[in-house]
C-alpha cells in the first residue's frame, strides 16, 4: 500500500517561535493514526501544513501522492480536515451548510450522502435548524460532518471529541471506524489518551515541534512498559525492611515498579517471610498515558531517542 | 467550476438572507439625501444644463452601488476571518483566481442591486433619461468592481472591525463624496478641479452620469479608459495578495 500522507522535514516558524522543526512522517493507506502532544506541540501547524492553511518555511507534504502546493487541489480534493476551533457560518442552516460544502467541492446533488453523514452523526432533526442555534456539542458535529461531505480518503480529526457527550462520541467513533474499515485513512489527535489507545494503530507524540516518539501502540506500550505491583497490607503489617529501598507509598499501600514478572515471586517471598498477609494485591500494566507523560518528561524510548533530535525511527510501521 | 458558483451562491445568499440591512437600508440612505439636497437646491440650480434633483440621482445612484460593493466584500471577508470560518472556503479546492471572481461579482452584484433600488426609488423625484444604456451599464459595473476587489483587499488586510471602518471612513467616503456627486466639478477652483481628477471614483461617476445625460465633464471615452485601468491594477493587486496568502493562509 502507498502513503496516504508524506510529510517530509516540514519546519514551520512563527516570528521567533519554531512551531515546527522538521517533521518527518509517513503515514500509509488505511491506517488510524494519532498525533499526540501537549497544548502547543505543533499538531495543529502540522494538519494546517498539510491542508494548505499554513504554508511550511520548507520540506514537503503530500496526501495520496499529490503535492500540498504544487498540486494543491487535487490534494485537498482528498482530504477532509476537522478544524480544531468550533467555526461556524452563523448565515446558514445546517443542510445548507453542507450542501454549500458540497459545491466547494465540485459536487452537486449530494443530498444522499449528506443525509447519511446527518443520521450517523445524530443530525437529522437538526438539518433546518440554522447554525447559530445549536449547541456547542452539536456545531462540533457539523464541522465532522462538513469534513466528510466529499468522501475523502483521508481523513484528519484535530480534537473532534472536545466538548461533545459520551453517547456522541461512542456514535462518532463508531462512524469513524467504520469509514476506516472501508479504507478511509484517519489522522486523530486528541488529549484523550484512552480514546488514542483504543482508536489508533500507530501514534507520534510531538513535542516542541518535534517528533519524540513514533511506533505503533502496542509497541509504545510494551517498550515503556511499566508493570507494577500493588499491595496493601493488612492492619499492623510492616513492610520488611529489605523492600522498603525499592517501594513506594501508593493508595494507602506500596508498590513495586517491575522490570518483568519475573520480579514479583521474589518480591512476595520476601513478605511472606516478614509475616505480612495482604488486603489487596494487584498487577497493574502501562497505559498511553503513562508513555505520554515519561516521554514528555524526557525519558526517551530507550535506543531510538537520542541526541537531542528525538526523530524515532518506525519500527514494524510503514512498509 | 462549481466550486466557484458555490462559492459565489453562498456570498449572495450572505448579503440578501440580512436584505434589509444590506440593500434596503443604503437605498433608504440614498432617498434621504436626494430629498434634502433636491429640496434645497433643486428650484436654484441647474447643472450642465440638467435639473439638480436629476444631475443628483446618478451620482447617488454610483455612490450608493460603490459604497456597498466595498462593504460587501470588505465585511464578508473580515467577518470570516474573525470567526474562523474563512476555513472553509480555504480547505476546498477552490483556486485563487475562482475566490476573487466569486467576491468581486457578488459585490458587484449587491452594488447593482442597491444602485437599481436608488432608481426605482428616485424615479418620482426626479425624471430621469438614459441616453446612453451601454455606458451605464459599463461604469456600474467596472465601478462595482473596483470597488469589489478593493474591499478584497481592505478585508484581507484588517485584523479587527475598527480597522475596516478606518479604511471606510477615511478613504471610500472621501473618495465617493468628494468626487462629484454633489456637484459638477467644474463649479470648483482650479486647484481642486485638479485634485478631482486624481481620484479615480470622479470619474465613475462622471461616465456613469454621461450614460444618463449624454453630457459629462471629461469625455466618457477618457473616463472608461481610467475606470478600465484602475479596475485592472486593483484587480491584479488582489490577485496577487491572494496568491501570495497574504493574512489568509499564513
Ligand atoms: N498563526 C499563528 N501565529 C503565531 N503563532 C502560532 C500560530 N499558530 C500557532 N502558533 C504557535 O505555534 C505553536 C504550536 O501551536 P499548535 O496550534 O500547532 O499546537 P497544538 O499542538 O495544536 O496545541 P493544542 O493541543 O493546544 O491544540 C504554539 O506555540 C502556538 O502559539
Ligand atoms: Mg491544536
Amino acid at each position: 500500500m502507498g502513503s496516504a500522507v508524506s510529510i517530509q522535514r516540514v519546519a514551520k516558524h512563527f516570528g521567533r517561535l519554531q512551531a515546527l522543526a522538521g517533521v518527518s512522517l509517513e503515514i500509509a493507506e488505511g491506517e488510524f493514526f494519532g498525533l499526540l502532544g501537549p497544548n502547543g506541540a505543533g499538531k495543529t501547524t502540522l494538519i494546517s501544513c498539510l491542508a494548505g492553511l499554513v504554508r511550511p518555511d520548507s520540506g514537503r507534504l503530500s496526501v495520496l501522492g499529490a503535492d500540498v502546493a504544487a498540486d494543491y487541489r487535487a490534494a485537498r480534493r482528498l482530504l477532509g480536515v476537522v478544524p480544531q476551533e468550533l467555526v461556524f457560518d452563523p448565515f446558514f442552516s445546517v443542510r445548507e451548510t453542507l450542501r454549500i460544502q458540497s459545491g466547494y467541492f465540485g459536487l452537486r446533488n449530494n443530498d444522499d450522502w449528506i443525509d447519511e453523514i446527518l443520521a450517523n452523526l445524530d443530525l437529522t432533526s437538526k438539518a433546518g435548524t440554522n447554525m447559530r442555534r445549536l449547541s456547542g456539542g452539536m456545531k462540533r458535529r457539523v464541522l465532522v460532518a462538513q469534513a466528510l461531505v466529499h468522501k475523502p480518503p483521508v481523513i484528519v480529526l484535530d480534537e473532534p471529541t472536545a466538548g461533545v457527550d459520551v453517547e456522541l462520541r461512542q456514535g462518532l467513533w463508531q462512524f469513524v471506524q467504520r469509514l476506516n474499515r472501508e479504507g478511509h485513512t484517519v489522522i486523530l489527535t486528541t488529549h484523550y489518551l484512552e480514546e488514542a489507545e483504543a482508536l489508533c494503530g500507530r501514534i507520534a507524540m510531538l513535542k516542541e515541534g518535534r517528533v519524540v516518539a513514533l511506533d505503533t501502540t502496542s509497541n509504545l506500550l510494551a517498550r515503556f512498559s511499566r508493570h507494577a505491583l500493588t499491595v496493601r497490607l493488612t492492619a499492623g503489617g510492616a513492610l520488611p525492611e529489605a523492600l522498603r529501598g525499592r517501594a513506594t507509598p501508593s493508595d494507602g499501600g506500596w508498590q513495586f515498579r517491575l522490570a518483568g514478572y519475573h520480579e514479583v515471586e521474589p518480591i512476595l517471598a520476601a513478605l511472606r517471610e516478614a509475616g505480612c498477609t495482604f488486603d489487596d494485591l494487584r498487577l497493574t500494566q502501562a497505559d498511553l498515558e503513562d508513555v505520554f507523560v515519561g516521554v514528555m518528561q524526557g525519558e526517551g524510548l530507550g535506543e531510538g531517542v537520542g541526541e537531542g533530535h528525538g526523530e524515532v525511527p518506525a519500527r514494524g510501521a510503514v512498509p | 467550476m462549481i466550486g466557484f458558483r458555490t462559492l459565489l451562491y453562498k456570498e449572495v445568499l450572505r448579503f440578501w438572507k440580512v436584505g434589509f440591512q444590506t440593500v434596503a437600508a443604503p437605498v433608504l440612505t440614498a432617498m434621504l439625501y436626494l430629498m434634502i439636497f433636491s429640496h434645497v437646491l433643486d428650484a436654484q440650480m441647474r447643472v450642465n444644463g440638467v435639473r439638480y434633483a436629476a444631475f443628483l440621482v446618478p451620482g447617488l445612484v454610483m455612490m450608493s452601488l460603490l459604497q456597498n460593493a466595498f462593504a460587501n466584500s470588505s465585511s464578508s471577508l473580515i467577518q470570516s476571518k474573525i470567526t474562523g470560518s474563512v476555513v472553509f472556503v480555504l480547505l476546498p479546492p477552490i483556486s485563487y483566481v475562482e475566490f476573487f471572481f466569486a467576491y468581486v461579482v457578488a459585490a458587484v452584484l449587491r452594488g447593482l442591486m442597491v444602485g437599481a433600488g436608488v432608481v426605482l426609488a428616485t424615479v418620482w423625484f426626479a425624471p430621469l433619461t438614459f441616453v446612453a444604456p451601454w455606458w451605464i451599464v459599463a461604469f456600474a459595473v467596472l465601478g462595482g468592481g473596483i470597488l469589489g476587489a478593493f474591499g478584497m483587499i481592505a478585508g484581507i488586510w484588517a485584523d479587527k472591525f475598527d480597522q475596516l471602518a478606518g479604511f471606510q471612513n477615511f478613504l471610500i467616503m472621501p473618495l465617493t463624496m468628494l468626487s462629484g456627486v454633489f456637484y459638477s466639478i467644474h463649479s470648483l477652483p482650479g486647484v481642486w478641479q485638479q485634485v478631482s481628477h486624481l481620484n479615480p471614483v470622479f470619474y465613475m461617476i462622471d461616465g456613469f452620469r454621461f450614460g444618463f445625460f449624454g453630457v459629462s465633464d471629461v469625455p466618457p471615452e477618457t473616463s472608461l479608459a481610467v475606470v478600465a485601468a484602475s479596475f485592472l491594477i486593483v484587480s491584479a493587486t488582489t490577485l496577487a495578495l491572494l496568491r501570495s496568502g497574504y493574512k489568509l493562509r499564513y
